[in-house]
Protein backbone atom coordinates (compact mmCIF):
# COMPACT_ATOMS: atom_id res chain seq x y z
CA UNK A 1 0.00 0.00 0.00
CA UNK A 2 2.85 2.45 0.63
CA UNK A 3 4.12 2.00 -2.60
CA UNK A 4 1.14 3.12 -4.47
CA UNK A 5 0.85 5.75 -2.23
CA UNK A 6 4.36 7.12 -3.30
CA UNK A 7 3.06 6.62 -6.64
CA UNK A 8 0.03 8.75 -5.82
CA UNK A 9 2.22 11.21 -4.44
CA UNK A 10 4.19 11.42 -7.23
CA UNK A 11 1.88 11.95 -9.51
CA UNK A 12 -0.08 14.60 -7.52
CA UNK A 13 3.21 16.80 -7.22
CA UNK A 14 3.40 16.24 -11.41
CA UNK A 15 -0.28 17.07 -11.98
CA UNK A 16 0.44 20.58 -9.89
CA UNK A 17 3.68 21.39 -11.16
CA UNK A 18 2.04 20.97 -14.50
CA UNK A 19 -0.42 23.50 -13.39
CA UNK A 20 -2.94 21.22 -14.11
CA UNK A 21 -4.71 22.36 -10.95
CA UNK A 22 -4.47 25.97 -11.42
CA UNK A 23 -5.65 25.83 -14.91
CA UNK A 24 -8.63 23.70 -13.72
CA UNK A 25 -9.48 25.61 -11.46
CA UNK A 26 -9.17 29.05 -13.40
CA UNK A 27 -11.20 27.39 -16.12
CA UNK A 28 -14.01 26.54 -13.64
CA UNK A 29 -14.16 29.78 -11.90
CA UNK A 30 -14.35 31.47 -15.49
CA UNK A 31 -17.56 28.68 -16.55
CA UNK A 32 -19.43 29.73 -13.66
CA UNK A 33 -18.51 33.16 -13.64
CA UNK A 34 -20.87 33.29 -16.83
CA UNK A 35 -23.27 30.98 -16.12
CA UNK A 36 -23.83 32.89 -12.97
CA UNK A 37 -23.77 36.02 -14.98
CA UNK A 38 -26.40 34.32 -17.93
CA UNK A 39 -28.32 33.18 -14.80
CA UNK A 40 -28.94 36.44 -13.00
CA UNK A 41 -29.95 38.09 -16.25
CA UNK A 42 -31.84 35.35 -17.28
CA UNK A 43 -33.65 35.20 -13.94
CA UNK A 44 -34.81 38.83 -14.18
CA UNK A 45 -36.73 37.54 -17.00
CA UNK A 46 -38.87 34.96 -15.93
CA UNK A 47 -42.33 35.73 -14.32
CA UNK A 48 -43.22 34.75 -10.37
CA UNK A 49 -45.49 31.92 -11.75
CA UNK A 50 -46.15 28.12 -11.05
CA UNK A 51 -43.95 27.35 -13.83
CA UNK A 52 -40.69 29.54 -12.58
CA UNK A 53 -39.30 26.49 -10.56
CA UNK A 54 -39.58 24.74 -13.35
CA UNK A 55 -37.72 26.90 -15.79
CA UNK A 56 -35.30 27.35 -12.81
CA UNK A 57 -34.89 23.48 -12.09
CA UNK A 58 -33.82 23.45 -15.90
CA UNK A 59 -31.24 26.25 -15.99
CA UNK A 60 -29.78 24.40 -13.11
CA UNK A 61 -29.63 21.07 -15.08
CA UNK A 62 -28.05 22.56 -18.16
CA UNK A 63 -25.36 24.22 -15.75
CA UNK A 64 -24.60 20.24 -13.84
CA UNK A 65 -24.72 18.85 -17.75
CA UNK A 66 -21.69 21.13 -18.33
CA UNK A 67 -20.00 20.68 -15.31
CA UNK A 68 -20.74 16.60 -16.16
CA UNK A 69 -19.30 17.32 -19.27
CA UNK A 70 -16.20 19.08 -18.13
CA UNK A 71 -15.50 16.35 -15.30
CA UNK A 72 -15.56 13.80 -18.37
CA UNK A 73 -13.19 15.94 -20.62
CA UNK A 74 -11.03 16.24 -17.53
CA UNK A 75 -11.06 12.29 -16.49
CA UNK A 76 -10.34 11.58 -20.29
CA UNK A 77 -7.75 14.24 -21.02
CA UNK A 78 -5.84 14.37 -17.15
CA UNK A 79 -4.35 10.80 -17.19
CA UNK A 80 -4.28 10.52 -21.26
CA UNK A 81 -0.64 10.20 -21.38
CA UNK A 82 0.09 9.23 -17.42
CA UNK A 83 1.63 5.38 -18.81
CA UNK A 84 2.16 5.79 -22.72
CA UNK A 85 3.97 9.28 -22.21
CA UNK A 86 6.32 8.12 -19.46
CA UNK A 87 6.75 4.22 -21.40
CA UNK A 88 8.02 6.27 -24.42
CA UNK A 89 10.10 8.81 -22.65
CA UNK A 90 11.92 6.08 -21.08
CA UNK A 91 10.61 7.00 -17.19
CA UNK A 92 8.85 4.25 -16.65
CA UNK A 93 11.79 2.11 -16.71
CA UNK A 94 13.35 3.53 -13.78
CA UNK A 95 9.95 3.18 -11.82
CA UNK A 96 9.33 -0.57 -12.72
CA UNK A 97 12.72 -1.40 -12.34
CA UNK A 98 12.16 -0.65 -8.25
CA UNK A 99 10.40 -3.13 -6.07
CA UNK A 100 6.78 -1.82 -7.29
CA UNK A 101 4.13 -3.77 -9.30
CA UNK A 102 2.94 -3.03 -12.22
CA UNK A 103 -0.24 -2.58 -10.71
CA UNK A 104 1.11 -0.56 -7.88
CA UNK A 105 1.73 1.81 -10.22
CA UNK A 106 -1.56 1.77 -11.94
CA UNK A 107 -3.63 2.16 -8.97
CA UNK A 108 -1.00 4.76 -8.08
CA UNK A 109 -1.87 6.78 -10.76
CA UNK A 110 -5.62 5.90 -11.09
CA UNK A 111 -5.83 7.31 -7.62
CA UNK A 112 -4.70 10.06 -7.95
CA UNK A 113 -6.52 10.94 -10.64
CA UNK A 114 -9.43 9.71 -9.32
CA UNK A 115 -9.40 12.26 -6.13
CA UNK A 116 -8.60 15.11 -8.43
CA UNK A 117 -11.55 14.12 -10.79
CA UNK A 118 -14.08 14.06 -7.31
CA UNK A 119 -12.48 17.18 -6.09
CA UNK A 120 -13.01 19.05 -9.61
CA UNK A 121 -16.68 17.50 -9.80
CA UNK A 122 -17.22 18.27 -6.53
CA UNK A 123 -15.87 22.10 -6.89
CA UNK A 124 -17.98 22.44 -10.63
CA UNK A 125 -21.60 21.03 -9.46
CA UNK A 126 -21.57 22.45 -6.02
CA UNK A 127 -20.41 25.99 -7.87
CA UNK A 128 -23.10 25.38 -10.09
CA UNK A 129 -25.65 24.45 -7.54
CA UNK A 130 -24.34 27.53 -5.48
CA UNK A 131 -24.15 29.98 -8.14
CA UNK A 132 -28.05 29.14 -8.89
CA UNK A 133 -29.30 29.56 -5.38
CA UNK A 134 -27.22 32.71 -5.27
CA UNK A 135 -28.25 34.25 -8.71
CA UNK A 136 -32.23 32.64 -9.15
CA UNK A 137 -32.60 31.75 -5.13
CA UNK A 138 -33.11 28.39 -6.36
CA UNK A 139 -32.28 25.66 -4.31
CA UNK A 140 -31.45 22.24 -5.81
CA UNK A 141 -32.54 18.92 -4.30
CA UNK A 142 -31.11 15.75 -4.01
CA UNK A 143 -27.34 16.53 -5.06
CA UNK A 144 -26.65 13.71 -2.82
CA UNK A 145 -27.73 11.26 -4.84
CA UNK A 146 -26.88 13.08 -7.96
CA UNK A 147 -23.47 13.18 -7.66
CA UNK A 148 -22.04 9.97 -7.01
CA UNK A 149 -23.55 8.65 -10.37
CA UNK A 150 -22.06 11.83 -12.23
CA UNK A 151 -18.62 10.55 -10.22
CA UNK A 152 -19.57 6.98 -11.20
CA UNK A 153 -19.71 8.50 -14.70
CA UNK A 154 -16.76 10.21 -15.15
CA UNK A 155 -15.14 7.32 -13.11
CA UNK A 156 -15.50 4.85 -15.79
CA UNK A 157 -14.34 7.49 -18.32
CA UNK A 158 -11.09 8.22 -16.23
CA UNK A 159 -10.21 4.75 -15.79
CA UNK A 160 -11.07 4.08 -20.16
CA UNK A 161 -8.23 6.82 -20.41
CA UNK A 162 -5.45 5.14 -18.35
CA UNK A 163 -6.47 1.41 -19.73
CA UNK A 164 -6.03 2.76 -23.55
CA UNK A 165 -2.77 4.32 -21.95
CA UNK A 166 -1.68 1.29 -20.80
CA UNK A 167 -1.71 -0.31 -24.39
CA UNK A 168 -2.15 3.05 -27.28
CA UNK A 169 -0.12 6.41 -27.92
CA UNK A 170 -0.94 8.92 -26.50
CA UNK A 171 -2.98 10.64 -29.38
CA UNK A 172 -4.73 7.57 -30.37
CA UNK A 173 -5.60 7.27 -26.73
CA UNK A 174 -7.10 10.66 -26.46
CA UNK A 175 -9.55 9.70 -29.89
CA UNK A 176 -10.77 6.74 -28.75
CA UNK A 177 -11.04 7.78 -25.51
CA UNK A 178 -13.67 10.27 -27.10
CA UNK A 179 -15.55 7.98 -28.72
CA UNK A 180 -16.48 5.79 -25.56
CA UNK A 181 -17.90 9.09 -24.60
CA UNK A 182 -19.34 9.86 -28.39
CA UNK A 183 -20.52 6.11 -28.21
CA UNK A 184 -22.24 6.89 -24.94
CA UNK A 185 -23.82 10.16 -25.93
CA UNK A 186 -24.92 8.76 -29.31
CA UNK A 187 -26.49 5.70 -27.65
CA UNK A 188 -28.29 8.06 -24.91
CA UNK A 189 -29.91 9.62 -27.82
CA UNK A 190 -31.40 6.47 -29.44
CA UNK A 191 -32.84 4.87 -26.69
CA UNK A 192 -34.46 8.29 -25.58
CA UNK A 193 -35.64 8.38 -29.01
CA UNK A 194 -36.80 4.78 -29.24
CA UNK A 195 -38.63 5.50 -25.80
CA UNK A 196 -40.44 8.82 -27.24
CA UNK A 197 -41.42 6.89 -30.63
CA UNK A 198 -42.24 3.42 -28.97
CA UNK A 199 -39.70 1.87 -31.43
CA UNK A 200 -38.09 -0.87 -30.15
CA UNK A 201 -35.06 -1.90 -31.83
CA UNK A 202 -33.91 1.74 -32.16
CA UNK A 203 -34.38 1.41 -27.74
CA UNK A 204 -32.15 -2.01 -27.99
CA UNK A 205 -29.36 -0.27 -30.00
CA UNK A 206 -29.26 2.47 -27.45
CA UNK A 207 -29.49 0.33 -24.67
CA UNK A 208 -26.56 -1.70 -26.26
CA UNK A 209 -24.39 0.95 -26.98
CA UNK A 210 -25.27 2.34 -23.25
CA UNK A 211 -24.29 -0.85 -22.10
CA UNK A 212 -20.66 -0.34 -23.96
CA UNK A 213 -20.36 2.72 -22.54
CA UNK A 214 -22.83 4.06 -19.95
CA UNK A 215 -21.69 7.26 -18.99
CA UNK A 216 -24.21 8.97 -20.60
CA UNK A 217 -26.76 6.52 -18.99
CA UNK A 218 -25.44 7.29 -15.40
CA UNK A 219 -26.01 11.41 -16.48
CA UNK A 220 -29.40 10.39 -17.37
CA UNK A 221 -30.47 8.70 -14.15
CA UNK A 222 -28.36 11.77 -12.34
CA UNK A 223 -30.65 14.16 -14.19
CA UNK A 224 -33.36 12.11 -13.28
CA UNK A 225 -32.77 11.97 -9.34
CA UNK A 226 -31.99 15.87 -9.62
CA UNK A 227 -35.64 16.81 -10.64
CA UNK A 228 -38.80 16.52 -8.50
CA UNK A 229 -41.16 13.93 -9.27
CA UNK A 230 -43.67 16.31 -11.00
CA UNK A 231 -41.19 17.58 -13.42
CA UNK A 232 -39.25 13.94 -14.41
CA UNK A 233 -42.39 12.50 -16.19
CA UNK A 234 -43.54 15.54 -18.46
CA UNK A 235 -40.59 15.13 -21.06
CA UNK A 236 -40.83 19.44 -21.30
CA UNK A 237 -36.92 20.14 -21.25
CA UNK A 238 -33.67 17.39 -23.04
CA UNK A 239 -32.93 16.26 -18.99
CA UNK A 240 -36.09 14.23 -18.97
CA UNK A 241 -35.83 9.90 -19.35
CA UNK A 242 -37.96 8.91 -21.32
CA UNK A 243 -36.65 5.43 -20.30
CA UNK A 244 -34.56 5.64 -16.70
CA UNK A 245 -31.43 3.83 -16.65
CA UNK A 246 -31.81 1.37 -13.78
CA UNK A 247 -29.94 0.06 -11.11
CA UNK A 248 -28.35 -2.80 -12.59
CA UNK A 249 -26.99 -0.14 -15.01
CA UNK A 250 -25.62 1.55 -12.66
CA UNK A 251 -24.18 -1.91 -11.09
CA UNK A 252 -22.78 -2.60 -14.61
CA UNK A 253 -21.30 0.74 -14.94
CA UNK A 254 -19.18 0.30 -11.73
CA UNK A 255 -18.60 -3.74 -12.63
CA UNK A 256 -17.12 -2.14 -16.28
CA UNK A 257 -14.64 0.09 -14.43
CA UNK A 258 -13.01 -2.13 -12.36
CA UNK A 259 -13.03 -4.68 -15.63
CA UNK A 260 -11.02 -1.70 -16.80
CA UNK A 261 -8.72 -1.18 -14.61
CA UNK A 262 -8.22 -4.59 -14.67
CA UNK A 263 -7.38 -4.38 -17.63
CA UNK A 264 -5.14 -1.44 -17.72
CA UNK A 265 -3.20 -3.70 -14.93
CA UNK A 266 -2.93 -6.71 -17.20
CA UNK A 267 -1.64 -4.71 -20.41
CA UNK A 268 0.99 -2.84 -18.30
CA UNK A 269 1.72 -5.99 -16.69
CA UNK A 270 2.39 -7.98 -19.96
CA UNK A 271 3.94 -4.37 -21.97
CA UNK A 272 7.73 -4.82 -22.59
CA UNK A 273 8.81 -1.35 -21.59
CA UNK B 1 31.41 -23.06 -8.49
CA UNK B 2 31.94 -18.94 -8.09
CA UNK B 3 29.58 -16.73 -6.43
CA UNK B 4 27.64 -15.21 -9.45
CA UNK B 5 25.99 -11.81 -9.39
CA UNK B 6 24.28 -12.57 -13.14
CA UNK B 7 23.83 -16.13 -15.15
CA UNK B 8 22.24 -16.64 -18.06
CA UNK B 9 22.10 -19.09 -20.37
CA UNK B 10 20.99 -18.35 -23.54
CA UNK B 11 18.91 -15.61 -23.67
CA UNK B 12 16.76 -14.60 -26.77
CA UNK B 13 14.52 -12.18 -27.52
CA UNK B 14 12.39 -11.63 -30.47
CA UNK B 15 10.08 -8.77 -31.32
CA UNK B 16 7.86 -10.49 -33.76
CA UNK B 17 10.33 -11.63 -36.84
CA UNK B 18 13.11 -9.29 -35.33
CA UNK B 19 16.08 -11.26 -33.00
CA UNK B 20 17.09 -8.20 -30.63
CA UNK B 21 18.62 -11.44 -28.44
CA UNK B 22 19.94 -14.08 -30.26
CA UNK B 23 21.77 -15.78 -27.82
CA UNK B 24 22.98 -14.08 -24.39
CA UNK B 25 25.26 -16.32 -21.88
CA UNK B 26 26.64 -14.59 -19.09
CA UNK B 27 28.17 -15.81 -15.92
CA UNK B 28 29.33 -12.10 -14.08
CA UNK B 29 31.00 -12.87 -10.48
CA UNK B 30 29.63 -11.24 -7.47
CA UNK B 31 32.15 -7.56 -7.28
CA UNK B 32 33.05 -7.66 -10.55
CA UNK B 33 32.95 -4.64 -12.89
CA UNK B 34 31.41 -6.15 -15.99
CA UNK B 35 31.56 -4.52 -19.58
CA UNK B 36 28.88 -4.81 -22.01
CA UNK B 37 29.93 -3.68 -25.27
CA UNK B 38 29.22 -4.22 -28.88
CA UNK B 39 27.84 -1.59 -31.93
CA UNK B 40 24.66 0.46 -32.15
CA UNK B 41 21.38 -2.10 -32.58
CA UNK B 42 23.70 -4.85 -31.00
CA UNK B 43 21.27 -6.19 -28.67
CA UNK B 44 22.81 -4.72 -25.72
CA UNK B 45 19.92 -2.03 -24.02
CA UNK B 46 17.44 -5.41 -24.70
CA UNK B 47 19.72 -8.27 -22.86
CA UNK B 48 20.19 -5.73 -19.47
CA UNK B 49 16.47 -5.27 -20.10
CA UNK B 50 15.90 -9.14 -20.02
CA UNK B 51 18.08 -8.74 -16.44
CA UNK B 52 16.21 -5.75 -14.96
CA UNK B 53 12.74 -8.02 -15.79
CA UNK B 54 11.64 -4.90 -17.71
CA UNK B 55 10.61 -7.22 -20.60
CA UNK B 56 10.36 -11.07 -20.90
CA UNK B 57 12.50 -13.81 -22.74
CA UNK B 58 11.56 -15.40 -25.98
CA UNK B 59 13.96 -18.11 -24.80
CA UNK B 60 16.59 -19.12 -22.43
CA UNK B 61 16.52 -18.75 -18.91
CA UNK B 62 18.76 -16.71 -15.83
CA UNK B 63 19.22 -15.13 -12.51
CA UNK B 64 20.35 -12.29 -11.04
CA UNK B 65 21.71 -12.33 -7.40
CA UNK B 66 20.56 -15.98 -7.09
CA UNK B 67 16.88 -15.44 -8.11
CA UNK B 68 15.11 -15.90 -11.25
CA UNK B 69 15.03 -12.85 -13.60
CA UNK B 70 12.71 -9.87 -12.82
CA UNK B 71 12.11 -10.70 -9.37
CA UNK B 72 10.79 -8.20 -7.20
CA UNK B 73 12.75 -9.21 -4.28
CA UNK B 74 15.86 -9.35 -6.28
CA UNK B 75 14.87 -5.62 -7.66
CA UNK B 76 15.46 -4.24 -4.20
CA UNK B 77 18.55 -5.46 -4.39
CA UNK B 78 19.74 -3.61 -7.79
CA UNK B 79 20.32 0.17 -8.92
CA UNK B 80 19.89 1.01 -12.29
CA UNK B 81 20.70 3.88 -14.20
CA UNK B 82 18.72 3.91 -17.65
CA UNK B 83 19.77 5.28 -20.94
CA UNK B 84 19.02 8.38 -21.91
CA UNK B 85 18.57 9.51 -18.25
CA UNK B 86 14.63 10.61 -18.11
CA UNK B 87 13.18 10.89 -14.85
CA UNK B 88 10.13 13.24 -13.41
CA UNK B 89 11.32 16.58 -14.20
CA UNK B 90 9.35 18.73 -12.33
CA UNK B 91 10.95 16.93 -8.93
CA UNK B 92 13.66 18.40 -7.63
CA UNK B 93 16.82 16.20 -7.19
CA UNK B 94 16.39 15.93 -3.35
CA UNK B 95 12.57 14.67 -4.45
CA UNK B 96 14.19 12.29 -7.04
CA UNK B 97 16.09 10.32 -4.25
CA UNK B 98 13.43 10.37 -1.89
CA UNK B 99 10.77 9.17 -3.89
CA UNK B 100 12.77 6.67 -5.41
CA UNK B 101 14.04 5.66 -2.07
CA UNK B 102 10.26 5.55 -0.64
CA UNK B 103 10.19 2.85 -3.63
CA UNK B 104 12.69 0.74 -1.33
CA UNK B 105 10.72 1.16 1.53
CA UNK B 106 13.30 3.24 2.68
CA UNK B 107 11.88 5.97 5.07
CA UNK B 108 12.92 8.88 7.67
CA UNK B 109 16.08 9.64 9.35
CA UNK B 110 17.67 6.87 7.89
CA UNK B 111 16.45 7.59 3.65
CA UNK B 112 17.44 11.51 4.25
CA UNK B 113 20.80 10.71 5.64
CA UNK B 114 21.03 8.84 2.17
CA UNK B 115 20.01 11.68 -0.08
CA UNK B 116 22.07 13.80 1.78
CA UNK B 117 25.15 11.51 1.25
CA UNK B 118 24.37 10.67 -1.92
CA UNK B 119 23.98 14.35 -3.23
CA UNK B 120 27.33 15.70 -1.80
CA UNK B 121 29.14 12.62 -3.62
CA UNK B 122 27.49 13.21 -6.83
CA UNK B 123 27.85 17.40 -6.28
CA UNK B 124 24.39 18.13 -6.24
CA UNK B 125 24.00 19.48 -2.55
CA UNK B 126 23.76 22.39 -4.00
CA UNK B 127 21.43 22.13 -6.71
CA UNK B 128 19.07 19.80 -4.54
CA UNK B 129 16.35 21.82 -4.21
CA UNK B 130 16.22 22.70 -7.57
CA UNK B 131 13.33 21.20 -10.44
CA UNK B 132 15.70 18.56 -12.70
CA UNK B 133 14.01 20.36 -15.63
CA UNK B 134 16.46 23.28 -14.52
CA UNK B 135 19.20 20.91 -14.37
CA UNK B 136 21.68 20.79 -17.15
CA UNK B 137 22.50 17.06 -19.04
CA UNK B 138 25.39 16.32 -17.07
CA UNK B 139 23.33 17.39 -13.66
CA UNK B 140 20.65 15.12 -14.38
CA UNK B 141 23.02 11.78 -15.08
CA UNK B 142 24.71 12.33 -11.83
CA UNK B 143 21.05 12.36 -10.40
CA UNK B 144 20.32 9.64 -12.03
CA UNK B 145 23.30 8.02 -10.72
CA UNK B 146 22.51 8.82 -7.42
CA UNK B 147 19.08 7.62 -7.83
CA UNK B 148 20.57 4.20 -8.77
CA UNK B 149 22.93 4.20 -5.31
CA UNK B 150 19.61 4.79 -3.37
CA UNK B 151 19.10 1.71 -1.98
CA UNK B 152 22.88 0.94 -1.74
CA UNK B 153 22.24 -1.98 -4.24
CA UNK B 154 24.69 -5.45 -4.78
CA UNK B 155 24.41 -5.12 -8.19
CA UNK B 156 23.91 -1.92 -10.10
CA UNK B 157 23.30 -1.40 -14.11
CA UNK B 158 24.71 1.56 -15.53
CA UNK B 159 23.32 2.44 -18.87
CA UNK B 160 25.72 4.67 -20.47
CA UNK B 161 26.87 6.50 -17.54
CA UNK B 162 29.32 8.98 -18.72
CA UNK B 163 27.15 9.81 -21.88
CA UNK B 164 26.37 13.23 -20.54
CA UNK B 165 29.30 14.42 -18.82
CA UNK B 166 32.48 16.60 -19.52
CA UNK B 167 35.54 15.36 -18.18
CA UNK B 168 34.90 16.37 -14.39
CA UNK B 169 31.97 14.65 -14.84
CA UNK B 170 33.33 11.12 -16.11
CA UNK B 171 36.15 11.35 -13.53
CA UNK B 172 33.78 11.94 -10.69
CA UNK B 173 31.96 8.88 -12.15
CA UNK B 174 34.90 6.73 -12.22
CA UNK B 175 35.98 7.22 -8.63
CA UNK B 176 32.04 6.06 -7.89
CA UNK B 177 32.53 3.04 -9.95
CA UNK B 178 35.67 2.66 -7.98
CA UNK B 179 34.21 2.46 -4.56
CA UNK B 180 31.33 0.29 -5.80
CA UNK B 181 34.19 -2.20 -6.27
CA UNK B 182 35.78 -1.56 -3.43
CA UNK B 183 32.83 -2.20 -1.34
CA UNK B 184 32.18 -5.50 -3.27
CA UNK B 185 29.05 -4.32 -5.11
CA UNK B 186 28.59 -5.82 -8.41
CA UNK B 187 28.90 -3.21 -11.84
CA UNK B 188 26.85 -4.14 -15.18
CA UNK B 189 28.46 -1.49 -17.48
CA UNK B 190 27.36 -0.47 -20.85
CA UNK B 191 28.70 1.87 -22.47
CA UNK B 192 30.27 3.07 -26.05
CA UNK B 193 32.79 4.80 -24.52
CA UNK B 194 35.70 2.23 -24.53
CA UNK B 195 38.27 4.67 -22.78
CA UNK B 196 36.11 4.81 -19.63
CA UNK B 197 35.21 1.12 -20.06
CA UNK B 198 39.30 -0.10 -20.09
CA UNK B 199 39.72 2.08 -17.57
CA UNK B 200 36.82 0.72 -14.77
CA UNK B 201 35.86 -2.91 -15.98
CA UNK B 202 37.32 -5.87 -14.52
CA UNK B 203 36.38 -7.67 -17.88
CA UNK B 204 34.17 -7.29 -21.00
CA UNK B 205 32.27 -9.11 -22.97
CA UNK B 206 31.91 -8.00 -26.45
CA UNK B 207 28.11 -8.60 -28.41
CA UNK B 208 27.02 -8.62 -32.05
CA UNK B 209 23.66 -9.19 -33.39
CA UNK B 210 22.37 -10.00 -30.35
CA UNK B 211 25.05 -12.84 -29.34
CA UNK B 212 27.89 -12.59 -27.09
CA UNK B 213 30.76 -13.00 -29.31
CA UNK B 214 34.04 -12.94 -27.18
CA UNK B 215 34.68 -12.77 -22.99
CA UNK B 216 38.09 -10.48 -22.35
CA UNK B 217 39.41 -10.50 -18.90
CA UNK B 218 41.10 -7.22 -18.85
CA UNK B 219 42.89 -7.61 -15.28
CA UNK B 220 44.26 -10.27 -16.98
CA UNK B 221 47.44 -10.57 -18.61
CA UNK B 222 46.38 -9.28 -22.09
CA UNK B 223 46.63 -11.84 -25.17
CA UNK B 224 48.73 -11.45 -27.64
CA UNK B 225 51.50 -8.45 -25.63
CA UNK B 226 53.25 -7.20 -28.23
CA UNK B 227 56.65 -6.49 -28.02
CA UNK B 228 59.20 -4.80 -30.57
CA UNK B 229 62.77 -5.23 -30.10
CA UNK B 230 65.30 -3.13 -31.66
CA UNK B 231 68.77 -4.93 -31.59
CA UNK B 232 71.78 -4.88 -33.13
CA UNK B 233 72.71 -8.36 -35.15
CA UNK B 234 74.51 -9.47 -37.98
CA UNK B 235 72.59 -12.87 -38.63
CA UNK B 236 68.64 -12.25 -37.51
CA UNK B 237 68.56 -16.39 -37.62
CA UNK B 238 70.36 -15.93 -35.03
CA UNK B 239 67.39 -14.53 -33.37
CA UNK B 240 64.81 -17.11 -33.77
CA UNK B 241 65.21 -18.82 -30.34
CA UNK B 242 63.02 -16.14 -29.48
CA UNK B 243 59.95 -18.04 -30.86
CA UNK B 244 60.43 -19.74 -27.56
CA UNK B 245 58.49 -16.93 -25.65
CA UNK B 246 56.20 -16.45 -28.13
CA UNK B 247 55.00 -16.01 -31.58
CA UNK B 248 57.93 -14.40 -33.63
CA UNK B 249 57.44 -11.78 -36.36
CA UNK B 250 59.00 -12.66 -39.90
CA UNK B 251 62.67 -12.42 -39.36
CA UNK B 252 63.57 -12.41 -43.41
CA UNK B 253 61.23 -9.10 -43.48
CA UNK B 254 63.17 -7.50 -40.78
CA UNK B 255 66.59 -8.39 -42.70
CA UNK B 256 65.29 -7.47 -46.10
CA UNK B 257 64.19 -4.11 -44.47
CA UNK B 258 67.58 -3.89 -43.47
CA UNK B 259 69.02 -4.32 -46.55
CA UNK B 260 66.47 -2.10 -48.54
CA UNK B 261 66.74 0.79 -46.17
CA UNK B 262 70.59 0.52 -45.10
CA UNK B 263 71.38 -0.40 -42.10
CA UNK B 264 69.21 1.43 -39.34
CA UNK B 265 72.12 3.28 -37.56
CA UNK B 266 69.70 4.99 -35.50
CA UNK B 267 71.43 6.90 -32.54
CA UNK B 268 74.35 4.61 -31.87
CA UNK B 269 75.62 4.81 -35.32
CA UNK B 270 75.41 1.13 -34.88
CA UNK B 271 73.38 -1.35 -37.34
CA UNK B 272 70.26 -2.59 -36.03
CA UNK B 273 66.90 -3.90 -37.42
CA UNK B 274 63.37 -4.36 -35.74
CA UNK B 275 61.72 -7.99 -34.66
CA UNK B 276 58.54 -8.28 -33.38
CA UNK B 277 57.37 -11.44 -30.93
CA UNK B 278 54.33 -11.32 -29.81
CA UNK B 279 54.60 -12.88 -26.08
CA UNK B 280 52.11 -15.64 -24.84
CA UNK B 281 52.34 -14.64 -21.17
CA UNK B 282 53.46 -11.00 -19.86
CA UNK B 283 55.81 -13.25 -17.50
CA UNK B 284 57.87 -13.86 -20.20
CA UNK B 285 59.04 -10.23 -20.70
CA UNK B 286 61.87 -9.84 -17.79
CA UNK B 287 63.15 -12.86 -19.77
CA UNK B 288 63.68 -11.26 -22.83
CA UNK B 289 66.34 -8.56 -22.57
CA UNK B 290 68.88 -11.23 -20.19
CA UNK B 291 68.41 -13.99 -23.08
CA UNK B 292 69.36 -11.27 -25.92
CA UNK B 293 72.57 -10.18 -23.94
CA UNK B 294 73.60 -13.73 -23.37
CA UNK B 295 73.64 -14.60 -26.75
CA UNK B 296 75.87 -11.47 -27.69
CA UNK B 297 73.03 -9.65 -29.01
CA UNK B 298 72.97 -6.26 -28.16
CA UNK B 299 69.73 -4.56 -27.28
CA UNK B 300 68.82 -1.15 -28.10
CA UNK B 301 65.53 -0.82 -27.55
CA UNK B 302 62.78 -2.70 -26.40
CA UNK B 303 58.81 -1.37 -26.22
CA UNK B 304 55.75 -3.15 -24.70
CA UNK B 305 53.15 -2.49 -27.05
CA UNK B 306 49.20 -3.79 -25.62
CA UNK B 307 46.44 -3.39 -27.67
CA UNK B 308 44.02 -1.25 -26.67
CA UNK B 309 40.38 -2.09 -26.36
CA UNK B 310 39.62 0.19 -28.87
CA UNK B 311 41.44 -2.29 -31.29
CA UNK B 312 40.32 -5.12 -29.78
CA UNK B 313 37.17 -4.01 -30.40
CA UNK B 314 37.12 -3.53 -33.91
CA UNK B 315 39.26 -6.57 -34.69
CA UNK B 316 36.11 -8.57 -32.83
CA UNK B 317 33.59 -6.70 -34.32
CA UNK B 318 35.11 -7.28 -37.72
CA UNK B 319 35.11 -5.87 -40.68
CA UNK B 320 31.71 -5.56 -41.92
CA UNK B 321 29.99 -3.16 -39.31
CA UNK B 322 29.55 0.17 -40.23
CA UNK B 323 28.80 3.05 -38.11
CA UNK B 324 25.30 2.27 -36.15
Amino acid sequence: MSRILTIAHLTLIEAYRRRIVPAALLCSALFLLVYGTALYFINLNIPASPQRQFQLQFFTLAGLYVANFLAIAAAVLLPVDTLSGEIDSGVMQTLASKPVRRAEIVLGKWLTYWLMIAAYLAIVAGGVVLVARLATGFAQQHLGLAFPLMLLGATFMLTISIAGSARLKTVTNGIVAFAFYGIAFIGGWIEQIGAFTRNDASRYVGTALSLASPSDALWRRAAYELQPPVMRGLQLTPFGAGRVPSDAMIWWAAALTVLALLFAIRVLNRRPL
Amino acid sequence: MPDLAIETESLRKHFGHTVAVADVSLAIRRGEVFGFLGPNGAGKTTSLKLLLGLIEPTGGSGTVLGAPLGTRAVRARIGFLPEHFRFHDCLTGRELLRIHGRLFGMRGAALEARIDTLLARVALTEAADRRLQTYSKGMIQRAGLAQALVNSPELVFLDEPTSGLDPLGRVLVRGIIEELRAAGTTVFLNSHLLGEVEATCDRVAFVKQGRVIEDLALTDAPKGLDVELRVGVADTAALAGLSAYGELGDLAAAADARERDGADAGVTGAATCVVRVRLASETALPELAPWLVARGIALYELRVRRKSLEESFIEIMGEDQTPG
